[in-house]
C-alpha cells in the first residue's frame, strides 16, 4: 500500500511540473513521467495487460510528442491574470471536493476487489466461468474477445476512422507542401 | 531531421543498436499476440509493439528503410485485411454457431492452461487485430515523418 500513495504522489508532483514548467519539452517529458507512473500502478494493483498496454501506448505517445516539440520553439499560453478565473476556478474545485467526499464515505476501502461485496455480480461470473464457457485461460482476453466481443469491433472501427481521417488529412498538406505554393500558416 | 548530402538517420552507434535490437522487438511483439489468451497481452499491445519496432527503424535510418521493408500500400492493405478477418470470423461464427461472433471453434480446440492451441477463436481474432493495430500506427507515424510543417523549401518555420 506504501508504494502506492508513493507513485501516487510521484505522478502528481509531476502534473504539476507539467503544468507549472514553461518550456514546451519539459512539459511533454513530466507527462511521460505520468503515464510509466500510472503503468507501474496499474502492475503493483494487479492489472498486468492494462500495464503492459500503457506502456507500450505511452512509449509510442511521448516519442511523437518529443519530435514534434525537440527543435521548435514553442511559447506557452500564458494569458493575463485574472482574478475571476482563480476564483471561478477554487470555486468549482471545492464543489467538486465536497460532492467527493459525501461519495467517498459510502466506497469500499481502497484495494479491496467491489465483486466479492455483492452476491451473484457479473464479474464473479465471468472469473468464475470464462475458462469454462470461451476456452481461454486469460479471463481478460475471454471477456475482450468473447463475452464482449462487439465491444473489441466497435473499438477496431474507430481506430480504423480516426487513421483514416489523419492520412487523408496530412497526405493533402504534404501534397500542397511539395508545391511550395502556399499561403501563409 | 537529417542534414542534406549526409547519411539519412541517425549516428552509427544507434544504427548499429537498432539492427541488433529489432527482430527481438518484433519476435516480443508476434509472443505477446500470439499468447494473448494464456498470459498478459493480447492483441491490441502485440500491434503496438510492432509498430514501436517500425518507429525505432524510422527514427534511427530515416523512412526509406521502413518504406523498402513496408511500403505504404501494404500496410494499408494489412489495416484492412485485419478488419475484414476480424469480421469475417465473427460472419462464421453467425453461420456455424449461434449468433454473430460467437466462438464457434471451441468444440475442436479445448481450453487447456499453458497451451498454445486452445481457446478456439479467440487467437484469430488476436492475430487479426494486432494486424490492423500495427498497420494503422505504422502508417500515422509515416505520415507524420513525411509530413514537413509549412514547407521545407522555407527553412525553419
Amino acid at each position: 500500500m506504501l508504494t502506492l500513495y508513493i507513485f501516487m504522489f510521484f505522478i502528481i508532483a509531476a502534473a504539476l511540473v507539467a503544468v507549472e514548467t514553461p518550456h514546451a519539452l519539459s512539459a511533454v517529458v513530466s507527462l511521460g513521467a505520468v503515464g510509466f507512473g500510472l503503468s507501474i500502478i496499474c502492475l503493483f494493483i494487479g492489472a498486468p495487460d492494462i500495464a503492459i498496454t500503457l506502456v507500450v501506448v505511452e512509449i509510442l505517445v511521448l516519442i511523437h510528442m518529443i519530435r514534434v516539440t525537440l527543435k521548435r520553439d514553442i511559447p506557452t499560453i500564458m494569458g493575463p491574470f485574472s482574478r475571476l478565473n482563480v476564483i471561478a476556478t477554487m470555486l468549482i474545485f471545492g464543489l467538486g471536493v465536497a460532492f467527493f467526499y459525501q461519495v467517498a464515505l459510502e466506497l469500499p476501502p481502497f484495494g479491496k476487489a467491489v465483486m466479492t461485496l455483492i452476491e451473484n455480480s457479473p464479474s464473479i461470473y465471468y472469473l468464475k466461468e470464462s475458462l469454462g464457457q470461451t476456452e481461454a485461460a486469460n479471463a481478460i482476453t475471454a471477456v475482450l474477445l468473447d463475452f464482449r466481443a462487439y465491444d473489441t469491433l466497435g473499438e477496431a472501427t474507430v481506430i480504423f476512422t480516426a487513421i483514416i481521417g489523419a492520412v487523408m488529412l496530412l497526405q493533402r498538406r504534404v501534397r500542397k507542401g511539395k508545391g511550395g505554393e502556399r499561403n501563409g500558416p | 531531421m537529417a542534414p542534406k548530402g549526409k547519411e539519412a538517420g541517425m549516428s552509427l552507434i544507434v544504427k548499429e543498436v537498432t539492427r541488433l535490437l529489432e527482430p527481438a522487438i518484433f519476435i516480443f511483439g508476434v509472443y505477446i499476440t500470439l499468447t494473448g489468451h494464456l498470459t498478459p497481452g493480447g492483441g491490441f499491445p502485440g500491434g503496438v509493439i510492432l509498430a514501436c519496432g517500425f518507429v525505432l527503424v524510422v527514427l534511427a535510418y530515416g523512412g526509406e528503410r521502413a518504406f523498402r521493408r513496408l511500403p505504404p500500400e501494404g500496410a494499408s492493405k494489412y489495416d484492412s485485411g485485419g478488419a475484414i478477418l476480424f469480421l469475417f470470423i465473427g460472419a462464421l461464427g453467425a453461420i456455424f454457431g449461434g449468433g454473430f461472433l460467437y466462438n464457434f471453434l471451441r468444440v475442436y480446440l479445448p481450453g487447456e492452461p499453458f497451451h498454445l492451441k486452445s481457446a478456439g477463436t479467440i487467437p484469430l481474432l488476436n492475430i487479426a487485430i494486432a494486424m490492423k493495430v500495427a498497420a494503422s500506427l505504422f502508417l500515422v507515424v509515416m505520415v507524420l515523418t513525411l509530413f514537413k510543417p509549412w514547407g521545407e523549401e522555407g527553412g525553419e518555420r
